[in-house]
């Protein structure tokens, strides 16, 4: 028998909006004015928030923190992009700002980083899932979300997030490949912001791209440029519109760059070259939206002003109204179980004092 | 209506009585569908309810577990079956990361409600991994439910009550009672209320606790125990977190010695939880201490030799008799 090519695979890569806020013709999705300055507010409250965190963390008033500077496009471009049915399943690093999008209080989301399960008390309408700290776990559970929305009835999408490490799980793998056997409505975004802590992206895969990924599983993949929003919302758009449609799940590399530290319990100085971080300022996400903006007229100094005044003081607000909650100690012993098993009682009543549950083993 | 069933027939009889009754519930796992699965717990389900609810999953213990989070989250109430129990451990993070927290995590407002179906305990000589019991891993984790029947009677009582409960339960199945015998149990649906445990005799000596495949291999040292003049109590447990710390007290204080018996390994097995918690509460009452009798700690042995680790009538006895005669 002959040897015959039983398959053979190809993966595209999409941008939109070039370094300097160039838009492709032919691919410019001419989203309405309104729409373009929503996206711009969101870019740049998400920066703003973001380094008013890191401060935060510095001086004592949050803990460990992830921040997203350099990969706002991503999820707002996402995000932007979904259904009001569709379900988000967002990474610690977008959280804070999907969840905002979604209507979440912000300042439940600054609560998540000052070690408060408080701040993850995601009301159901928003469609948001808790974002998982153990790398690519959320996965399959956007998968088996997106079974369960599909057998309800519901032509709804499920959106999860993860990171270029997150490539080498097995979780990632099972979400992948029971996707495809389910033809699941989901889709994939992975954010490769070349660095999984300090181990670089070429020491996770030998893959060229992480979009071919998908090919193994019988599913689309595509890449696009992932400081490029307007790529990343027609991306979505469509791969959330098909999947919805019962077209399959889809993977959508997004090449980013992470500007800042892992977390900020590490120092992105040990493991990478400053000239590698100064290739990426040039194909800053926000620079390259402004630019956007003041070619159609849109953007001004004067707009830039007012818009860093409003976002200072929305952040200053949400700090304020994060500062000032006060959480429920008995709290950490009350969402164990539907019901609290008698025995835990007791340990609770233990923990804060008082008398509570069987006596006799508080003695 | 009261129908002779073995522990398989009552669990079946019981997914096709919920599945019936509750069109959330969806059965998923390797060869659970069209195969009925490797016990034939499941037969017939999908024939019944077709194969969006009766799902024969791609062969990933972890995928199964982690896509029924999702479904769970959904509203839908999933059956997770791990082939054997001992196939569990690649799902475990799942479990302990995901499932165990989900409700805490967000504060109750997204809960993950399932039943993960654990075949587990030994004695029925199989491959390795196909002969364990680890419920001392999922006990140890604050957020689940893990329950233990021994009879076809309890098996479906308290998988009934797994399915209606708000939090998830961790199902453990002794294979070895599978089809060890049959009993009388109602058509009808009823619950066996998970937390509770069960006194299966009432005596005075020695207070014997067991659950699973453990429970029935009392049953011949008991005996023999008895004739020799030591009233056994024997409780079932049923249910292993929660836990009916009450029914275990209550009986200790009045025969003021304990033996436990578990097929799962010594140290830190559920019995030494149970003897810290005897001897927290019920110090004075005590006569003699609180015996274990388990599987040693050691892998356990290839089917060869596996009933050198499992505990047996003549060392069950032995225990008894240890703890009358202190």
């Amino acid at each position: 028998m002959p040897i015959k090519t039983v398959f053979e695979g190809k993966i595209d890569s999409m941008q939109i909006l070039d370094k300097d806020g160039h838009a492709d013709a032919a691919l410019d999705p001419r989203l309405p004015t309104d729409m373009l300055g929503r996206m711009y507010r969101l870019l740049v409250l998400g920066r703003v928030w973001d380094k008013k965190s890191l401060a935060l963390q510095r001086t004592g008033r949050m803990y460990t923190f992830p921040p997203l500077e350099g990969q706002e496009a991503i999820c707002v471009g996402a995000t932007l992009a979904a259904g009001p049915g569709d379900w988000l399943f967002p990474t610690y690093r977008e959280a804070s700002l999907v969840y905002y999008m979604r209507g979440h209080p912000s300042f439940r989301s600054n609560l998540m980083w000052m070690g408060l399960e408080d701040g993850l008390l995601l009301d159901r309408k928003i469609r948001c899932f808790p974002y998982a700290t153990p790398i690519a776990t959320q996965l399959p559970h956007a998968v088996g979300a997106a079974y369960a929305l599909r057998m309800k009835g519901e032509k709804a999408a499920c959106i999860a997030f993860c990171g270029d490490g997150a490539t080498s799980e097995g979780d990632f793998h099972d979400a992948l490949n029971f996707a495809g056997v389910w033809n699941a409505p989901c889709v994939f975004i992975v954010s490769n912001n070349q660095w999984a802590i300090s181990v670089p992206r070429s020491m996770q895969t030998k893959s060229e791209t992480l979009a071919q990924k998908a090919l193994a599983y019988g599913i689309r993949g595509v890449q696009v440029d992932g400081n490029d929003i307007l790529a990343v919302y027609r991306a979505v758009k469509e791969a959330a519109d098909s999947a919805r449609e019962g077209k399959g799940p889809v993977l959508i590399e997004c090449v980013t760059y992470r500007m800042g530290p892992h977390t900020t319990a590490d120092d992105p100085k040990k493991y990478r070259k400053e000239d590698e971080l100064a290739h990426w300022r040039e194909r800053d996400p926000i620079k390259r939206m402004q630019a956007y903006l003041k070619g159609k007229g849109a953007w001004s100094e004067e707009y830039e002003k007012k818009l860093q005044e409003e976002v200072a003081a929305f952040v200053e607000k949400t700090v304020q109204d994060a500062e000032s909650f006060r959480p429920e100690p008995r709290d950490i012993f009350r969402f164990m179980y539907a019901k609290m098993p008698k025995d835990l009682e007791a340990q609770m009543g233990e923990c804060f004092g008082g008398s509570s549950g069987d006596a006799r083993m508080e003695g | 209506m009261l129908m002779k069933m073995n522990m398989v027939e009552a669990i079946n009889a019981c997914l096709n009585q919920e599945m019936e009754r509750d069109a959330s519930i969806v059965v998923m796992g390797e060869d659970v569908g069209v195969d009925g699965g490797v016990f034939r717990v499941t037969e017939g389900l999908i024939g019944r309810f077709g194969r969006e609810r009766v799902i024969d999953t791609p062969l990933s213990e972890n995928g199964i577990i982690a896509t029924a989070i999702g479904m769970a989250a959904m509203g839908l109430r999933p059956v997770p079956e791990i082939q054997f129990q001992g196939f569990d451990y690649e799902g475990y993070h799942q479990v302990v990361q995901h499932i165990a927290r989900l409700r805490n995590r967000t504060r109750g407002s997204i809960t993950v409600p399932m039943v993960i179906r654990l075949p587990a305990s030994g004695g029925i000589r199989a491959l390795e991994h196909h002969g364990e019991s680890a419920e001392s891993i999922y006990i140890h984790m604050p957020g689940l439910n893990v329950v233990y029947p021994s009879s076809p009677y309890d098996a479906k009582g308290l998988l009934a009550a797994s399915l209606a409960s708000e939090d998830p339960v961790l199902f453990f199945e002794p294979k070895r009672l599978y089809r060890a015998y049959k009993e009388e149990v109602p058509e009808e649906r009823y619950e066996v209320p998970i937390g509770k445990a069960n006194v299966l005799l009432e005596g005075s000596d020695v207070t014997l606790i067991s659950w699973g495949a453990m429970t029935y291999v009392c049953r011949d040292a008991i005996a023999e125990a008895q004739k020799q003049g030591v009233s056994v109590e024997h409780l079932d447990l049923r249910s292993l977190s929660p836990c009916d710390w009450d029914t275990i007290h209550a009986s200790v204080r009045k025969t003021g010695r304990a033996v436990v018996v578990h097929e799962a390994f010594r140290t830190l097995g559920f019995g030494a939880e149970i003897a810290a918690r005897i001897m927290e509460s019920d110090f004075l009452d005590l006569e003699a201490p609180v015996g274990r009798v388990t599987g040693w700690d050691i892998q356990i042995p290839y089917p060869n030799q596996e009933d050198y680790f499992y505990p047996g009538t003549s060392r069950i006895l032995k225990g008894i008799l240890k703890a009358a005669k202190f």
